[in-house]
């Protein structure tokens, strides 16, 4: 029996000007198989990728934004977002789009994946993972 | 429980480095290689980003990009050490984990 | 490579997956169903459907693990559960289904 190991995804990519974004949220999909401890987080230009009202119709490409809201069907139920990453874009929380999990063991009630951290903070969330991936 | 930052981009192209070393904490080192290692030459716009965590983060360089772009030891910020392929696998096998800053 | 429905042509990818999700329709369905030797019931449409609903709101085919857990919420626990699915879908539930479902091939499941 292995113990399940912390995982933390760290994006810090905005979603369309480059793969990152999509190959980072594919990656936690398939490996959220594994049954690990999964968190992501967002930072510098990665918390673009959870801006509100994003419609990709006019580029012919995917808009991924609605599988964040799929994630907590995954087990992954903690989305790190940098405070000051938003303040220097000009963002507020209200600018990004809601994504909820349901909690199995609170009678499926729906509960904010979204955890609103400041620099110190996700420094240490960092710090606190088996293992970091980039993207 | 320390962490190997690894930074590979140019300070003048991204935030990498900046955001970097912003998020490291006591004790954790950083790694500038390939395009990262001109975030480690003196007199510049972003040398004092680096400055301002001396003593608290260790900041390595990897010695054949900086010789590949023509770097000279003595043009680098003091306290930044030199180090070769083995010394930066040395870095990892030190830390707890890794971690890239794209 | 294509599906022929009713006088035209769906191209399919070399598994038998639509290369285009908008082309699908439930005789396209029944179509892919019976290339895999499949016999659409009203079982089988139940999970279909519940694929193509997942797949709209999320724009994600769901992993097995997951399909099942959200059935079992939805359907009831005897729904719910690999055994059943894979009486439905010998060759993989999600695969299958997906494939029927006119959605891509599930990222990284059976």
């Amino acid at each position: 029996m292995s113990v399940a190991k912390k995982f933390l995804y760290v994006n810090r990519k905005a979603p369309y000007g480059t793969i990152y974004a999509l190959e980072s949220l594919e990656v936690v999909l398939i490996g959220a198989a594994f049954d690990q401890n999964v968190s992501l987080a967002f930072l510098d230009d990665g918390v673009f990728q959870l801006a509100k009202g994003q419609d990709t119709k006019g580029l012919g490409v995917k808009n991924f934004s609605p599988t964040f809201r799929a994630l907590g069907d995954y087990g992954v139920t903690k989305l790190y977002v940098e405070k000051e990453s938003l303040a220097e874009r000009g963002l507020t929380e209200d600018d990004l789009m809601p994504v909820t999990y349901e909690d199995e063991n609170d009678g499926f009630a729906e509960k904010p994946s979204l955890i609103f951290v400041d620099r110190a903070e996700l420094a240490r969330v960092m710090r606190d993972q088996d293992v970091v991936l980039s993207f | 429980m320390t962490t190997l930052h690894m930074v590979n981009k140019s300070p003048f192209e991204r935030n990498a480095m900046k955001s970097c070393l912003a998020h490291a904490l006591e004790g954790d080192g950083v790694i500038l290689f390939e395009d990262g290692v001109y975030g480690a030459v003196k007199g510049s716009a972003v040398t004092g980003d680096i400055q301002g965590k001396a003593g608290a983060v260790k900041v390595y360089v990897l010695g054949p990009d900086l010789a590949a772009r023509g770097i000279a030891d003595g043009r680098l910020i003091e306290g930044i050490k030199v180090v070769d392929y083995p010394g930066f696998v040395d870095l990892v096998t030190s830390h707890e984990r890794t971690q890239s800053w794209l | 490579m294509a599906y022929t429905v009713n006088g035209t042509t769906v191209e399919h990818d070399e598994e038998g997956y639509l290369t285009d999700l908008n082309e699908w329709n439930e005789d396209i369905a029944l179509e892919i169903a019976k290339a895999q030797n499949l016999e659409m019931n009203e079982e089988r449409w139940e999970v279909v459907n519940f694929l193509r609903n997942y797949y709209d709101e999320y724009q994600v085919a769901p992993a097995i693990r997951v399909l099942t857990k959200a059935l079992a919420k939805t359907m009831g626990p005897e729904k719910g559960n690999n055994k059943y699915l894979y009486e439905l879908f010998p060759y993989g539930p999600a695969k299958q289904a997906c494939m029927i479902a006119g959605l891509p091939k599930p990222t990284g499941c059976v």
